[in-house]
């Protein structure tokens, strides 16, 4: 009796399963928005536009494999790390991660140098040269409002930001009388100079922790850089220490160029130093830099080596022997965490550039949940909507209608973990509109068929003409909307892609659920009928 | 049970009215964005997504009121404040001045937190955009647009013939001038789900259309079907179509109803501007698209007669 329609039978029934193994294999992956977690784009920074597209492209690439190792080894699961266009990562963590700590290692350039400390007297030299620059770049009226002009520092920061104008009318009033005097004082001022204090040991200055941000507007002057020694550069410390009352950040001197850098390190690892119960993290050298590292502190016993992270010394230790291939960074007051982050991001290894937080977004897992909850109530209630009118209006033909819907669902869901696509809120609108478009195609046919009746054909007969001829304004509905669709998939981005993704999904399904599953079924019914019985439609 | 079987409505002798009321309609959609021009700078009410900047929604343990909220962050200087659904969840947009990305962040969270203790409130999302993305998705945005209007055109022009083309073009067209009209008077936020319920009402414009459309072409290949009068023909091809139209226009509205009522905050303005869509959709197939398709064979000719003529005519003309 069903031996014309067994092949379809069969067909239909094989999807079902492999939609059902691939949904129990695979399940469908939750969106950021509907799980929760953190969705960042990056690019690679490059504020003077002096990198070229070859060379962006590159730092794009590395950072890339770069940044799945550390985010492999952080231990977020399912993370998403890929690249978009030519100079841009989307990094997706979902749940329900530490933001600042995931940033932070992921943003962190982690470039590691290895640097001599030199004797402060090789900059001294320099001061001069240095303040003269200052003053003749900024002038004296500004470094007035800043409260730089005396030997003593000044707090007020704000100043130098908002001082230029306020330096004019200055300027202005105290105009001819005061001229010469402040040409005489022009001279003897000493910016820089006047915020440096001795450091406590070889190679180092003090500088208050308020007038770090002056210190650093003056060494961002480019003529206060030329005007630095050759072979020198200036580093501060990684963290504040305090001197009695008042805290303190160290300057480093060092030598320019590093005598060793990061990428020789082959592991790293945290760990508590157990005699100060400090945080800490221990590197080793691959062979080529541990045999450097080792002649290089034979020659230099007694010196300070400044191991410098992203321009800040985290550690300076004396040399009091050789050392091999192994080193320590102390961290300081820093937790166990922070520890094992710098330990991870030294062994994935250095950012070929820094990334730009280009976007940001983040859900927590609550409102996720809430999205989840009540997309399916929305869901049942809308299934429920579909299922009475369709069964109301078209009694036994609205059941096959119904049950063809059903295949249509396990087609999409199935489709959706089998090429394991994403499932987010605009996706889930995007489904719904899919089975509206189902429906439609549905109702197509049926009208088609009730047409066809009244006309006074067949029950077969007017079947067949209403699949016939609804096929083609549903070929032409599907197909446009596949267009919208795909052109959708092709500008958008996140949220949107999500949308196409589903609706395309949706419309193949759809359009084989109406035109295959819903007309086996019929003819299923029809199969115990006469050609000329009528039908329930 | 049926609807409008056998229906027998008139629709294209009525045409005019429904010109003077989608002008209307759109004339004030455009009086609306010329307004918003003025009062605040921009014809869209455009959210972070398209201008850059951050949107932090926060939800509170206890009761708070928006002016608590707003004098914690700064009183008249504070961001735009709006609730968002429930009661104190609260959803505040920073704009983005020359600042990195986080740091405006960073800096409403710390003022939260100096005035209500961390404790007392949870960050439950966080949007924030910067300036280049943001302007590279408004362009975007317009390219996907324009991108399915011509390639559907090319589609239609296809399938059927330039003037069906020409005229579903001007039905969603008129549906999108609608739609951007409604959202620009109630200053809805555009979001980039927003940008996809736009293209989404594109795609069931078309959809409806089509379906009146593959009707009047079946009619018109039908035997004498090129000699019949052809608005008798149109009216006569959205008559019948006319159950199915109503069948699957309700369908969608009651599941897009559902959607509006138990579906949330989040999704609320997507199934708005759905619903929206899915009304005017239906209306521009029957008052708009089909008129259209009549006008256009009005001026440009075409209709009856030799096949091959009528498509070198189709081309001639584009």
């Amino acid at each position: 009796m069903l031996k014309p329609v067994r092949g379809r039978i069969i067909v239909i029934l094989a999807l079902i399963v492999v939609s059902l193994g691939y949904l129990y294999k695979n399940s469908i992956k939750l969106g950021l928005d509907l799980q929760g977690g953190m969705h960042l784009v990056l690019e690679v920074d490059d504020p003077d536009g002096t990198m070229t597209a070859d060379a962006r492209a590159d730092a794009i690439d590395r950072a890339e494999r770069i940044l799945r190792t550390r985010i492999d080894e952080f231990g977020v699961e399912e993370p998403l790390i890929q690249k978009v266009g030519a100079d841009r990562i989307i990094v997706e963590l979902p749940g329900n991660t530490d933001e600042s700590r995931a940033k932070n290692l992921i943003q962190q350039s982690a470039f590691l140098e290895f640097k001599l400390v030199l004797p402060v007297s090789e900059l001294e030299s320099a001061l001069a040269r240095i303040d003269r620059q200052i003053v003749g770049v900024l002038g004296e009226d500004v470094l007035r409002e800043m409260g730089q002009d005396a030997e003593g520092p000044s707090q007020d920061v704000q100043n130098l930001i908002f001082g230029g104008q306020a330096a004019d009318t200055l300027a202005a009033d105290s105009a001819d009388a005061a001229a010469e005097e402040q040409e005489e004082q022009l001279v003897n001022l000493r910016p820089f100079t006047a915020l440096l204090a001795s450091g406590d040991f070889e190679g180092t200055y003090l500088v208050a922790l308020e007038d770090v941000e002056v210190a650093n507007q003056f060494l961002a002057i480019p003529e206060v850089r030329r005007a630095l020694p050759r072979d020198v550069s200036l580093h501060w410390d990684a963290t504040p220490m305090g001197v009695g009352q008042r805290t303190y950040m160290r300057l480093y001197v060092t030598e320019e160029d590093a005598f060793l850098t990061g990428d020789m390190l082959e592991d790293a690892s945290a760990q508590r130093d157990p005699q100060f119960n400090q945080a800490q993290v221990t590197f080793q050298f691959n062979r080529a830099g541990g045999r450097r590292f080792s002649t290089f502190t034979t020659q230099h016993i007694g010196d300070y080596i400044a191991i410098v992270l992203d321009d800040e010394v985290v550690s300076a230790p004396v040399v009091r022997d050789r050392i091999g291939a192994s080193g320590v960074i102390e961290m300081g007051n820093a937790d166990i965490a922070e520890a094992a982050d710098l330990a991870l991001v030294l062994r994935a290894g250095a950012l070929p550039a820094k990334l730009r937080i280009m976007e940001e977004r983040t859900v927590g897992p609550s409102l996720g949940q809430d999205s989840i909850d009540r997309s399916r109530i929305a869901g049942i209630i809308a299934v429920v909507a579909v299922v009475v009118i369709m069964i109301g209006y078209y009694k036994m033909a609205g059941v096959l209608a119904v049950l063809a819907l059903s295949v249509y669902m396990m087609l999409v869901l199935g489709l959706l973990s089998a090429f394991d696509a994403t499932l987010t809120l605009p996706g889930m609108a995007g489904l719904i509109l899919s089975l509206g478009m189902a429906v439609d195609a549905n109702v197509l046919i049926f009208e088609r068929i009730r047409e066809e009746l009244a006309l006074g054909r067949a029950t077969r007969t007017a079947v067949d003409e209403g699949f016939q001829h609804a096929l083609s304004a549903i070929v032409d509905a599907n197909i446009t909307t596949l267009i919208t669709a795909l052109i959708l998939f092709q500008f958008g981005t996140g949220p949107v892609k999500g949308f196409a993704v589903t609706l395309s999904f949706g419309i193949v399904a759809s359009f084989f659920s109406a035109l295959y599953v819903t007309k086996t079924f019929f003819l299923i019914y029809l199969s115990g009928k006469k050609a000329s019985d009528p039908i329930s439609i | 049970m049926r609807l409008f079987n056998d229906a027998n409505f008139p629709f294209i002798e009525h045409r005019h009215v429904a010109y003077v009321f989608s002008t209307i309609v759109i004339v004030l959609g455009v009086a609306g964005m010329a307004f918003n021009i003025f009062s605040m700078g921009s014809w869209q009410n455009y959210g972070v997504d398209f201008t850059g900047g951050s949107l932090i929604q926060v939800q509170f343990r206890d009761a708070t009121t928006a002016a608590q909220l707003r004098s914690a962050l700064g009183g008249a200087q504070a961001p735009p404040i709006t609730r968002f659904g429930e009661e104190n969840e609260f959803v505040i947009r920073a704009p983005l001045g020359e600042e990195e990305v986080d740091v405006v962040r960073a800096r409403l969270e710390d003022q939260l937190t100096a005035a209500f203790g961390s404790d007392l409130f949870t960050v439950v999302r966080t949007d924030t955009v910067g300036p280049k993305i943001g302007s590279e998705l408004q362009r975007n945005a317009g390219l996907a647009i324009l991108a399915s209007f011509v390639l559907t055109l090319v589609y239609i022009a296809f399938r059927f013939e330039l003037r069906f083309g020409l005229a579903s073009v001007i039905a969603t067209a008129h549906d999108i001038m609608i739609t951007l009209g409604f959202l620009a008077v109630f200053r809805v936020e555009i979001a980039l789900p927003t940008v996809a319920a736009i293209l989404t009402i594109v795609g069931y414009s078309l959809n409806d259309t089509i379906v009146v459309f593959d009707r009047i072409r079946e009619n018109l290949n039908a035997k004498g079907g090129r000699r019949e009068d052809p608005t008798a023909l149109v009216d006569r091809s959205i008559n019948e179509t006319l159950p199915r139209t109503v069948l699957t226009s309700g369908t969608t509205l009651v599941v897009l109803l559902a959607l509006l009522f138990v579906g949330g905050a989040v999704i609320r303005d997507f199934t708005l501007v759905l619903i929206l869509g899915v009304v005017v959709g239906t209306y521009s197939s029957i008052f708009v698209a089909s008129p259209a398709l009549l006008e256009i064979q009005k001026r440009l000719g075409d209709g009856s007669g030799d096949r091959d003529r009528k498509k070198r005519g189709a081309r001639a003309t584009a």
